[in-house]
């Protein structure tokens, strides 16, 4: 039977590998577009902090545009994108540390619970007290440890004997994971903690006045490994009674702690969503720019 | 989304394993598109040699795949793939597997070409296969296309043809096993026709796979296991 003559011709045994997927040098640059809102999920139901077209200013220079996000009780929010796109500035207004630059200006509506952050009313040393912060730097004060997470509970007059000031301490530090390592010299400097120890004291000082906000401004950049894993251990321990706003740098260390990631690009807060959906099926093309190091 | 949008990757030694793992893909893909070809035309001709080509063929595969695999580990290991390159890791590494089946397959209607040359021709099915055959090879081309250019609309066309070949597939089964009934005689040499569809039938449920892979790495949405107007909807949609 001579049925190969009939096989369809041009279907014999063509070589896909002669013929590259895309040509990637021919694809025009396109312009890049902006959402005009931020995609995704920037809402949630009963917002620990709301906040509502925030603008910040440095002189005449906008920093951050328009930007509207919620961040949940009891939830890690992931800030990231390219350096300089207004992830940390927008991270300081939060508890008003951008109060300290003259220059600064901030705009729109940032409520902590039903509270107007920049209410001329609000006693920003108070606030301070409930939304916390953590540096990129570990910071301690030139003082022993124990003097170091006493600090605030002392300013904020929330231990009156001896006693309910050391149990504060050690469940600050416990908190934070330290305990066990310095619980022998607590008297010693905190200045002599190696860099990793020196990040958990500053988390034990923050977590010492019970705040219901941290924030946290790249707090493993410093760190070697080891360290980052035991404070991302810890940030997933203190989303049981705190809520965290993460900025970072590490995208892997965006996708282990966080439960949303929001994407920053040039003050514009162009995408939050589930961390899941953001690392693998980000909704806008910046993000899955960045996302897979495209640019940044 | 189109993931050339921003063009090349800032670290170009992930450019060069990304290319790498996509042309070394696109190599196996043809390697395999050949093997079936050749099973099939070894088939209706029988032809001994091309047959045994086939059978040859499957050592070459094996390695690719072997090699794609370990590139994909590499690249998960050290780059941490995100988004897009995340999805084209796990869609190369899933599709790899489905090629070296349908090698796997393109083997077995070697080995009845072989067995039919010596046995000599079975009287009837030569029609069914040469259909079915086109069908199929389409299919893989199709699948391999839409991998090529990110075409999800390509890759839910074949998954819509892999239903069709299951009809004819049934009908074609019916029609034999009826003539079997009338002439016990022929039965081993319609059963190496049977086997053969039944290999090729395989063919296209791979090729469908292959393109289920693809529009999971373009949508980024699995529509395995599901109808296929609930898959339309997730490409259109």
């Amino acid at each position: 039977m001579d049925t190969a003559e009939k096989l369809d011709k041009n279907a014999s045994g063509r070589n896909h590998a002669e013929e590259p997927m895309i040509d990637l040098e021919e694809q025009p640059m396109q312009e890049t577009r902006y959402p005009e809102h931020t995609v995704g999920t920037p809402f949630v139901d009963d917002p620990k902090m709301r906040l509502r077209d925030v603008d910040v200013f440095y002189g005449d220079n906008q920093a951050i545009h328009k930007v509207s996000l919620d961040i949940g009780k009891n939830e890690v929010v992931a800030l990231i994108g390219p350096s300089g796109c207004g992830k940390s500035t927008f991270l300081r207004s939060l508890n008003r540390m951008n109060d300290t630059i003259d220059i600064c200006r901030v705009t729109g509506e940032l409520f902590l619970e039903d509270q107007d952050l920049y209410d001329p009313k609000m006693d920003v040393v108070e606030l301070r007290a409930r939304v916390g912060m953590v540096f990129q730097k570990p910071n301690p004060f030139p003082k022993s440890i124990y003097d170091n997470v006493a600090y605030g509970p002392r300013l904020h007059g929330l231990a009156n004997k001896k006693y309910e000031l050391d149990e504060i301490v050690e469940t600050s530090l416990r908190k934070a994971g330290l305990w066990d390592e310095v619980k022998d010299r607590l008297h010693a400097p905190g200045t002599g903690l190696s860099g990793g120890q020196q990040q958990r004291l500053c988390i034990a000082r923050t977590i010492a006045v019970s705040p219901e906000v941290v924030l946290m401004d790249e707090p493993c950049s410093a760190l070697d490994p080891i360290a980052t894993a035991k404070i991302e251990e810890l940030i997933d321990e203190l989303t049981e009674s705190y809520t965290i706003a993460i900025v970072t740098h590490s995208m892997q260390q965006a996708a282990r702690v966080s439960n949303r990631t929001a994407y920053f690009h040039l003050g514009r807060l162009i995408e939050v969503n589930d961390t899941e959906t953001v690392f693998t099926k980000p909704e806008h093309e910046l993000t899955e720019a960045y996302i897979t190091g495209r640019f940044g | 989304m189109d993931r050339t949008y921003f063009g090349q990757h800032s670290s170009s030694q992930f450019n060069e394993a990304l290319e790498s793992i996509r042309n070394h893909l696109m190599e196996m893909g043809g390697l395999v598109e050949k093997q079936v070809v050749d099973a099939l035309d070894a088939l209706l001709r029988a032809d001994s040699d091309l047959a045994e080509k086939v059978m040859q063929a499957e050592d070459k595969v094996d390695k690719l795949e072997i090699q794609i695999d370990e590139e994909c580990a590499r690249v998960l290991a050290l780059r941490q793939p995100a988004a897009s390159d995340l999805r084209l890791i796990i869609a190369v590494t899933k599709a790899v597997s489905d090629l070296e089946r349908i090698g796997d397959e393109s083997a077995k209607i070697a080995a009845m070409a072989l067995q039919l040359s010596e046995e000599g021709e079975s009287p009837r099915g030569y029609v069914e296969v040469r259909h079915i055959g086109n069908h199929v090879r389409n299919m893989l081309r199709d699948s391999l296309d839409a991998f090529a250019r990110f075409d999800a609309d390509k890759a839910l066309d074949v998954a819509a043809e892999d239903n069709e070949v299951d009809l004819e597939y049934r009908s074609a089964m019916r029609s034999l096993v009826t003539f079997m009934m009338e002439d016990p005689r022929a039965i081993s040499r319609v059963l190496n026709i049977i086997w053969s569809l039944r290999a090729l039938e395989r063919i296209g449920d791979h090729a469908r796979n292959i393109a289920e892979q693809v529009i999971f790495l373009v949508k980024g949405k699995d529509v395995r296991h599901i109808s296929m107007d609930e898959m339309e909807e997730k490409v259109k949609g």
